[in-house]
């Protein structure tokens, strides 16, 4: 019997040190990662026959993603039968889509999926390292950057900030509600010994925090760090003989419905629809059967969007819904982001949901550990690129 | 300060340079009646090949928009509007621009506004100003 659509579930995890910064090289956290989840899945390297990646190493080391998965191979001596890295996917994860793929295709036994990222020690040379101003060389030939820069468009979160304007105006949504994200988590960071920001947080602090660009504010967006992620996912047979249970990779949503630009798009849903009805109308479970949601939250408003885009609530009700802070606390209906996200855990860029969701699963997320753990979405993505992956421990 | 320019191709030419004559261009399908943005050698939604580029009236709404507060470059002014501006020819057709001449504090969404040119180098880039002052 096969193990879900693609024969494959996550059979390890591991994860380097989350710093701000680390004195470790983006290769030794990275193999710092990949042998702690090599090792969780009850494995050897010599067992792992492929190495996948988003984004890989797209800039010659960029902090943004300084290792790809050519640089891990050669490092840990892997044979691969399969191997991918690369920017031009469904989000940041794309490595976990492309790893069930190879595994559903048959080419490969058990693949490590990793994403690195060093953008906190970056930023100690170079305060604008994350910014968009040196994302494109002399004049922007970019199809993509050619309508932004130009306008001044110093980050993401210029557009991003256009997206949760969009919001407010379209479904009143406010402020206030928003903050309940970043306060929520900044609970649960507190309860993870590897978050970055871990003191509490309450609404006027976020309410008091500083603009950056309107209506977002310092605590809506996500914290730098140098970190490493890695999963090995295996194949259905060879999970069933391995030390963890092995949690099934039920269904992914890679649907991209619209073109890739930033402003060509639904502001006030993004992707988030197109990915999450492809993950839902491939599987009999529905949004009420989820345990736990580990989404994007690298602006507190994407979170909102995913929440509303995959079903968990209403279109244009995010703000009721995270108001307060109950439904998605730990002992919500839908535990968020439990180990503080990507806001005060750490930027880890993607995998870290995946990560986390599969440390909930499997009962080891010590004092965050929540109390029915069978089942969790992790999405991730903002503007015209995202995806999404529904998780089961049978 | 000056800003990033974009590379000149044959795509992108006639928005990039339209200023100069003090036109906005925008592609426009023949098969279709359609106008689009960005500008391509194909109409996305039909497929023709029969576009090209055609003046707009440079009216448009604010659709939506932010302030930024943050000193990206101690050269830029602060604080800036950067807006996703609505063309009044066609509901979506919409792209990123800048609303200049106003308080940032007056801008808000449905806000109408006009093209105006900001001349650099080789390109002519299209921002937007209060209507009344147009």
């Amino acid at each position: 019997m096969t193990m879900g659509p693609f024969n494959a579930a996550v059979t390890g995890i591991g994860q380097s040190e989350v710093a701000r910064p680390s004195a470790r090289s983006g290769m030794q956290l990275t193999v710092d990662a990949a042998l702690l989840a090599i090792a969780d899945a009850g494995l050897t390297v010599a067992d792992i026959d492929g190495v996948v990646c988003w984004p890989g190493d797209t800039d010659n080391g960029s902090s943004f993603s300084p290792v790809g998965p050519l640089a891990l191979k050669s490092v840990l001596g892997i044979e691969t039968n399969w191997m991918s890295g690369g920017y031009e996917g469904p989000g940041p994860l794309t490595g976990i889509i492309n790893a069930a793929m190879a595994i559903g295709a048959g080419l490969c036994r058990n693949i490590l999926v990793f994403r690195t990222i060093t953008e906190s020690s970056a930023r100690l040379v170079d305060r604008n390292a994350a910014s968009l101003a040196n994302k494109t060389a002399g004049r922007d030939s970019s199809f993509f950057w050619q309508w932004y820069t130009p306008f001044n468009v110093r980050s993401a979160i210029n557009l991003i900030a256009m997206y949760a304007q969009r919001h407010f105006h379209e479904y009143g949504t406010t402020s206030e509600q928003l903050g309940w994200i970043p306060v929520t988590l900044r609970r649960n960071a507190a309860r993870n010994p590897k978050a970055i920001f871990r003191d509490p947080i309450t609404i006027d602090d976020y309410m008091g925090s500083r603009i950056i660009s309107t209506p977002l504010r310092l605590l809506d967006c996500d914290v730098h760090c140098d970190a490493s992620t890695a999963l090995v996912v295996s194949r259905g047979d060879v999970a069933r003989d391995l030390r963890n249970q092995p949690l099934r990779i039920e269904a992914v949503g890679s649907a991209l419905k619209q073109p890739w630009s930033w402003d060509q798009i639904s502001l006030t849903e993004m992707v988030t629809r197109d990915v999450a009805r492809m993950m839902w109308s491939r599987t009999d479970y529905k949004p009420e059967n989820v345990h736990m949601a580990q989404l994007y939250d690298g602006f507190s408003i994407l979170t909102l969007m995913w929440l509303e885009g995959l079903g968990f609530c209403g279109r244009g009700e995010g703000g009721a819904f995270v108001e307060g802070g109950t439904r998605i606390a730990l002992d919500g209906i839908l535990p968020l982001n439990t180990n503080g996200g990507q806001l005060s855990g750490g930027r880890t860029h993607g995998l870290g949901y995946m990560h986390e969701a599969c440390l909930q699963l499997w009962g080891r997320a010590g004092d965050r550990q929540i109390e029915k753990h069978d089942v969790a979405v992790a999405a991730a993505g903002g503007g015209p690129l995202g995806g999404s992956v529904l998780i089961v421990r049978d | 300060m000056s800003r990033k320019l974009p590379a000149l191709t044959p795509d992108n030419r006639a928005f990039w340079q339209g200023g100069e004559q003090g036109r906005l261009m925008i592609h426009h399908c023949g098969h279709c009646d359609r106008w689009f943005h960005p500008p391509a050698p194909v109409c996305s939604r039909c497929c023709s090949r029969s576009v090209e580029p055609r003046p707009v009236s440079g009216k448009a709404s604010v659709y939506s928009f932010t302030v930024n507060r943050q000193i990206w470059d101690t050269a830029l002014p602060d604080p800036y509007v950067v807006a996703i501006v609505e063309l009044v020819e066609q509901p979506g057709l919409r792209f990123v621009s800048n609303v200049t001449d106003c308080p940032v504090d007056a801008v808000h969404v449905g806000m109408k506004v006009a093209v105006h040119f900001l001349a650099q180098e080789d390109v002519w880039i299209p921002l937007f100003r209060p209507e009344a002052q147009s």
